[in-house]
């Protein structure tokens, strides 16, 4: 078997009469893209919300790199090697775009009770935040306040500060989600030049970024996985094409 | 970085932004240095003590700043640690002069450099016990939580007789400071001028650091805080304790500016002149809430002088002053240096 770096096992969340997050069972492996599909109000976001310690699931178990996940806050998560992005983009709006991921650079060092040097021209955090922002296509853009940028740019930005905290799994909350053609192309030749190195779990609604990216496909319906597989087996797979695909062919 | 506030900033300014803001203070320090005299010389020497209560009130207000400005927490409970402050001058004094020991120990001081580290001491250990649990909420519970706690102290000394209880504690002598006459009022003054410049240094430094970026943070997103992987609880509690030391730092030289304290140091009303201070001259500005303590002070100065029902008149004028200069004090300033790019 290769290396399973996520093992989710029988997870389940309810509220109140609906089951978000019902035995869903799934796993990533180490340096695959693994996407995760499946109708508005399938529990995607409700699932990586507890993947990150911000939910707690009711029951199931979680293990990164074959630790026990439970009880750790989302804080303790991201130590471990799990970055995440936003569906709904949360960065520091009042700051520059390099400040955002120098901060995240500077959490990844370790702690901050510093109190007497500037952080702010702290070459140890500046000079990997702005490699990081030119990767991630924004450097002429590093110094402009985040609230002045755009969706697309806020996007880029998000994953640029996951990468930041050099993760080992990343779990990308609908990154393509209202992005121009030109910008979804940028973004997934971004995700391109991950594959391999950092192990990824998408969401996304996008099928030509799922098509393009995914290793392994993984359908989402009702919080319950109701197939896996390679993109080929999931548009071969009759119940997906019933629960899922066949809505956007009607 | 120069460089980032130059890119943000779109009116190019003649000189880089920081070097601009240095001179500014410059020239700030050295006016307020040259104030008792200049005071002498236009025949008002009272001003020098309304200055000294004004600067004094500034580190009070620079402290609450940290961590309602800085990061976000509207503590509505300042006035305790002011408050503490003060009555630890005020009951060290009494010792001093009665000999009686307190809690069994012949502890008394009429000694700024022993009474002024306890006060800011004591004024840190109740922030860090009351900081520990307030910080467990949020919002509008935070506000509520702070402003119960000092309640609870400033009830406790009404009710503490030994203490003077309602009527205070008259503290005869200011603190003495060798080599200093602390019985001068220029040189209080100047006293008090040099210990707020202090504090507001070592306040630029914090802010300006990794643990003031992290406090930043806090104010602009805990969800992102906590997806960097920072745990935010023990930065938010260390900014509460130093913002506690501060008002203790203030408390123990208004008492000894005053040479009295009571609760009225802790009543609820002070918090909200505190947050006032800093609303008002800009809260998350280094300058603002010195800013805000002079116009506040000032203007109660002025309309109390010219008459009794003072107060509706400076509501509405803080009322304006809030709605339109966005930003409080600082923002007019930036505005009209003409720095402001939004």
């Amino acid at each position: 078997m290769t290396d399973v770096l996520l093992q989710v096992e029988g997870l389940r969340k309810r509220f109140g009469g609906v089951a978000a997050t019902d035995n869903l069972t799934l796993d990533v492996r180490a340096g695959e893209v693994h996407a995760l599909i499946g109708p508005n109000g399938a529990g995607k976001t409700t699932f990586i919300t507890q993947l990150m310690g911000e939910l707690t699931p009711d029951a199931g178990s979680v293990r990164f790199a074959g630790q026990p996940l439970e009880g750790l806050d989302t804080a303790a998560r991201v130590r471990l090697g799990i970055a995440r992005t936003f569906q709904i983009t949360q960065t520091l709006d009042e700051e520059t775009a390099q400040a955002n991921v120098a901060l995240t650079i500077q959490a990844h060092q370790g702690h901050s009770f510093r109190f007497w040097k500037n952080a702010a021209t702290d070459p140890s955090l500046n000079e990997p935040a702005r490699r990081l922002l030119a990767d991630a296509g924004l450097a002429a853009r590093r110094n402009v306040q985040v609230r002045d940028m755009s969706h697309g740019e806020h996007k880029q930005l998000e994953l640029a500060m996951a990468l930041a905290s050099e993760p080992r799994l990343l779990l990308l909350d609908e990154p393509m989600a209202g992005l121009g053609v030109s910008e979804s192309r940028q973004m997934i030749d971004a995700l391109k030049t991950l594959k391999g190195r950092i192990a990824i779990l998408l969401v996304e609604h996008d099928m030509d970024a799922v098509f393009a990216l995914a290793d392994r496909i993984s359908v989402l319906v009702y919080g319950k996985v109701i197939a896996t597989g390679t993109a080929q087996e999931i548009q071969a797979d009759p119940q997906v094409r019933a629960a899922y695909l066949g809505e956007g062919d009607a | 970085m120069a460089d980032i506030q130059n890119t943000v900033h779109k009116v190019a300014p003649a000189k880089p932004k920081n070097v601009r803001s240095h001179l500014l203070i410059a020239q700030l320090i050295v006016l307020l240095a040259v104030l008792p005299y200049l005071a002498n010389l236009f025949g008002q020497p009272a001003l020098v003590s309304l200055a000294t209560r004004i600067i004094i009130l500034a580190i009070a207000a620079a402290s609450l700043n940290l961590i309602m400005g800085y990061a976000g927490l509207a503590s509505f409970g300042h006035a305790a640690w002011y408050g503490l402050g003060g009555y630890v001058v005020g009951i060290l004094y009494r010792h001093s002069v009665t000999g009686d020991p307190l809690f069994g120990l012949p502890i008394g001081s009429d000694q700024m450099l022993i009474t002024v580290p306890a006060a800011i001491l004591i004024a840190g250990l109740f922030a860090a016990i009351f900081g520990s649990l307030s910080l467990r909420t949020s919002g509008v519970q935070f506000i509520m939580i702070t402003l119960a706690f000092a309640q609870m102290i400033f009830f406790f000394f009404v009710a503490l007789k030994a203490y003077g209880g309602d009527d205070g504690l008259i503290i005869r002598r200011r603190n003495a400071l060798p080599g200093l006459d602390t019985r001068d009022a220029m040189v209080w003054y100047w006293i008090c001028l040099g210990v707020a410049i202090l504090w507001y240094a070592l306040l630029s430094r914090i802010v300006a650091s990794r643990f003031g970026r992290i406090l930043v943070g806090v104010r602009q997103s805990e969800r992102r805080m906590a997806a960097m992987g920072v745990r935010t609880y023990p930065y938010k509690l260390v900014a509460f304790v130093i913002a506690g030391m501060g008002g203790g730092l203030a408390g123990a030289l208004m008492a000894n500016h005053m040479r009295f304290v009571s609760p009225d140091m802790l009543h609820w009303t002070q918090s909200g002149e505190f947050m006032f201070m800093v609303i008002l001259g800009g809260a998350g500005t280094l300058l603002g809430p010195a800013f805000g303590a002079a116009v506040l002070i000032g203007l109660e100065t002025v309309l109390a002088a010219w008459t009794e029902h003072w107060q509706v008149i400076l509501g509405p004028i803080l009322v304006l002053a809030i709605l339109f200069t966005r930003g409080g004090l600082s923002g007019l300033v930036r505005l009209v240096r003409g720095g402001r790019d939004d």
